[in-house]
């Protein structure tokens, strides 16, 4: 089938937005339903898969040692990398990672990072020397629509997942242990986007409402309702009005995915 | 290596470049400073300094990229090795990536693309020294490149940061701050349609922060707006010699 | 009320005017309010606001005639860069006197890259690259004069009301002027001097443009050089 949405269907969205409805019979602010496993992939130190309606996306961490970055000798190290796999979608071409999965991983990245989810202290094997590496890879199974937050559950679902290997430091040598421990976490950031469409904005938009929309934002919000990271994304904008009245509802929205998922 | 600062804000409330919380950095903004370039702006806020380079619209290569219904833009973020501390690889960072795809985005709601269909833009900006907030110092040199172009805009974009250090909000961010501060939130505005074009944040900020740093920024980026127009008219006042 | 008047400089997004008017050039309106869309001198028409662009690229239009440069030789024609966005088509059929047989006729002897052409548009839409014609007389290959480019917002200015500054130009120099409105102008005269002083005339044109006098001035420093070169020659 054609990506490319036709002027029918657009009116009738944007329409259907006006009187405050979806598409698919939701409100301007409900979310798609969410479902999470986590553990399926034994071979990584920590897996998940969500599904945000039919998005899908899958995080697979793997745990390494290596040396800390020069400024933070005390820390761990995280990176995140995301792919948009081919099979996802067939806007998506197979290639080295585009703008777009770059963007992904950054946003994902800046959700965990700047919560400070991972205790990243208790990282550390040798100051300066040697600490642990957690590797977060994002693939995005099926697009259907605002991949940015089903990825962004799909990965701290995988860190709260994520085993790693036990160690103990004797007489200044490193020593593997049996046995795992668990990835020390402190906190479950929870990312939610926004699109806005003819000047009205609904969260949590699925696939054709994404080819409509005149731009996105997504807001990553802490435990305690701070905002730890945004991005704005698409060629069009917002008021600032919008924005304040987004983080508003960011923070509601966020509360009641926590409870849900026990976080 | 220069060590690192105890303290960003001092017990007078000054930073460590002595300005107050709600203070922009020293800028300049120069128009048309490149000829082959059909449009051009240099931009030193702080110690960034900042070229931008618009040349178009012209016919794109490879063809197929163009579109049938509009203009389409392109831009390149990038860093001079040369422009930070540590010298920086001249390859393409994921950091550059996502930098010239959020500022592309930026400047896209201010140009009138569906003038000028199958055509293409290319916007170029190169950061030569860099001192913290250098995207929004980009996009607001970028967006005087437009101009200068003569590409029709609706509006010229503007960018300024806030932030938080040592529990102060503050305004357009220096390096030291952005690098230790607790928030960075980067904004660009096109004040005639009260639009928000550039919106990002890292670090932690309560919803109150948040809605006094992002008014902050837009009080930042009224004022550099007009700067920016003042740098226009500098440029093409005079080529207008007074009537007889 | 109009926050600028007439000749004042404006920059993309300033509201020129608010009320009952109606957005001409390089300017936009929203709701009842004009803004100038790029940067130059505002101009009111009556009830119409227009900016004068100080910059600007040419767009082509029907009936224009244009000057421009061979880029590619194709199959069943050639690719001219007339200046502006858009590169603009001319076909075999319209240029041979004869039918076009592809197999034999060798367009490269014909009209070769970088062979300079005078020509009308003769259709152009934004969907389609604007088609070239060099039907008419004093169309087709140039083979003499020289050649120089200026915005293309100043030709009007050059060609002067009711064609007065050009007529001046052509006059005193003896020259041959064809004004392309891509910007493009060719200069053919009865020697190098001759062409020499028609373009440093051009030139002042472009760069004085807004100011009034113009015509009488550029006649009077046209004939100071005939003099200071007659001088020269004794």
């Amino acid at each position: 089938m054609s990506s490319l949405i036709t002027r029918v269907k657009r009116n009738q969205i944007a329409q259907l937005i006006a009187k405050g409805k979806r598409l698919d019979g939701r409100g301007l602010t409900d979310i798609r339903e969410i479902k999470v496993e986590q553990g399926i992939i034994e071979r990584a130190e920590g897996s998940a898969r969500v599904l945000l309606g039919r998005t899908e996306v899958m995080v697979g961490t793997k745990i390494e040692t290596g040396e800390p970055f020069s400024d933070t000798p005390n820390e761990g190290v995280l990176t995140v990398n995301a792919e948009l796999v081919p099979l996802a979608s067939s806007t998506f071409e197979p290639g080295p990672p585009d703008e777009n999965s770059i963007e992904l991983a950054r946003i994902v990245d800046r959700g965990i990072r700047e919560s400070k989810a991972i205790d990243v202290e208790k990282l550390c094997i040798e100051p300066g020397k040697k600490v642990f590496v957690v590797f977060v890879d994002v693939y995005v199974l099926n697009h259907d629509g605002n991949f940015i937050d089903a990825s962004a559950l799909a990965a701290v679902a995988a860190l709260l997942n994520t085993k790693m290997p036990n160690y103990e430091v004797k007489e200044g040598e490193v020593k593997m242990k049996s046995g795992y421990v668990p990835l020390p976490m402190k906190r479950h950031p929870i990312t939610v986007t926004f699109a806005k469409i003819n000047d009205k904005l609904i969260v949590d938009p699925w696939l054709e409402e994404e080819q409509v929309m005149d731009a996105r934002f997504s807001m990553a919000i802490d435990d305690d309702g701070n905002i730890c990271a945004i991005q704005k994304g698409g060629s069009g904008y917002f008021t600032p009005q919008m924005v304040l009245e987004a983080a508003k509802i960011a923070k509601e929205k966020t509360e009641e995915i926590r409870k849900k998922l026990k976080w | 290596m220069s060590q690192k600062p105890e303290k960003l804000i001092d017990k007078k409330g000054l930073r460590l470049d002595g300005r107050k919380p709600d203070e922009l950095r020293k800028i300049k903004i120069e128009v048309g400073v490149l000829s082959n370039a059909d449009g051009s702006a240099y931009i030193e806020q702080g110690k960034n300094k900042i070229l931008a380079a618009v040349y178009g619209p012209r016919e794109l290569h490879p063809k197929h990229l163009a579109l049938a219904d509009r203009m389409v833009i392109r831009c390149r973020y990038h860093m001079a090795p040369f422009s930070v501390q540590e010298r920086k690889s001249p390859a393409p960072s994921r950091r550059e990536v996502e930098l010239s795809k959020v500022i592309r985005e930026s400047l896209e709601p201010s140009i009138f693309l569906e003038y000028y269909p199958r055509t293409g833009i290319d916007v170029f900006i190169e950061v030569l020294q860099a001192d913290g907030s250098t995207r929004c110092a980009s996009i607001t040199a970028a967006s005087v490149a437009i101009a200068d172009a003569g590409i029709p805009m609706r509006d010229l974009v503007v960018a300024c940061s806030a932030g938080k250090v040592d529990d102060t909000i503050v305004l357009d961010l220096m390096d030291e701050e952005d690098k230790l501060g607790m928030a960075d939130v980067p904004v660009a505005f096109m004040p005639n349609a009260n639009a928000i074009t550039l919106l990002q944040m890292d670090g932690t900020l309560s919803l109150e922060e948040f809605e006094t740093a992002v008014n902050l920024s837009l009080e930042g980026c009224k004022k550099i707006y007009a700067m920016q127009k003042e740098a226009l008219r500098a440029k093409y006042v005079l080529l207008k010699e007074d009537e007889e | 009320m109009a926050t600028y008047e007439k000749k004042q400089l404006v920059t993309p997004g300033d509201l020129i005017v608010e009320g009952d008017f109606i957005p001409g050039e390089n300017t936009y309106a929203d709701n009842n309010k004009i803004y100038a869309s790029r940067i130059g001198m505002v101009d009111y028409e009556n009830k119409k606001v227009n900016v004068v662009a100080l910059r600007s690229f040419y767009i082509p239009k029907i009936g224009d005639i244009v000057i421009g440069t061979v880029v590619e030789v194709g199959f069943s024609g050639w690719t001219v860069d007339i200046n502006s966005p858009y590169q603009a088509i001319l076909r075999a059929s319209n240029v041979l006197s004869r039918p076009f047989r592809p197999q034999k006729d060798e367009l490269s002897e014909v009209l070769n890259i970088g062979d300079l052409v005078v020509a009308t548009i003769i259709s152009f839409d934004r969907s389609h690259d604007p088609q070239l014609t060099v039907g008419e007389p004093g169309l087709g290959k140039i083979t003499r004069g020289q050649i120089i480019r200026i915005t293309p917002t100043k030709i009007p200015r050059v060609i002067g009301r009711k064609g007065s500054m050009i007529s001046v130009i052509k006059q005193e120099t003896g020259c041959q002027i064809i004004l392309g409105l891509n910007g493009v102008i060719l200069v053919t005269g009865k020697n190098r001097e001759d062409e020499e002083l028609a373009i440093m005339a051009i030139r002042k044109v472009e760069e004085e443009s807004h100011t009034s006098g113009l015509t009488d001035r550029i006649t009077q420093m046209l004939k100071e050089e005939k003099a200071k070169r007659e001088e020269n020659k004794k």
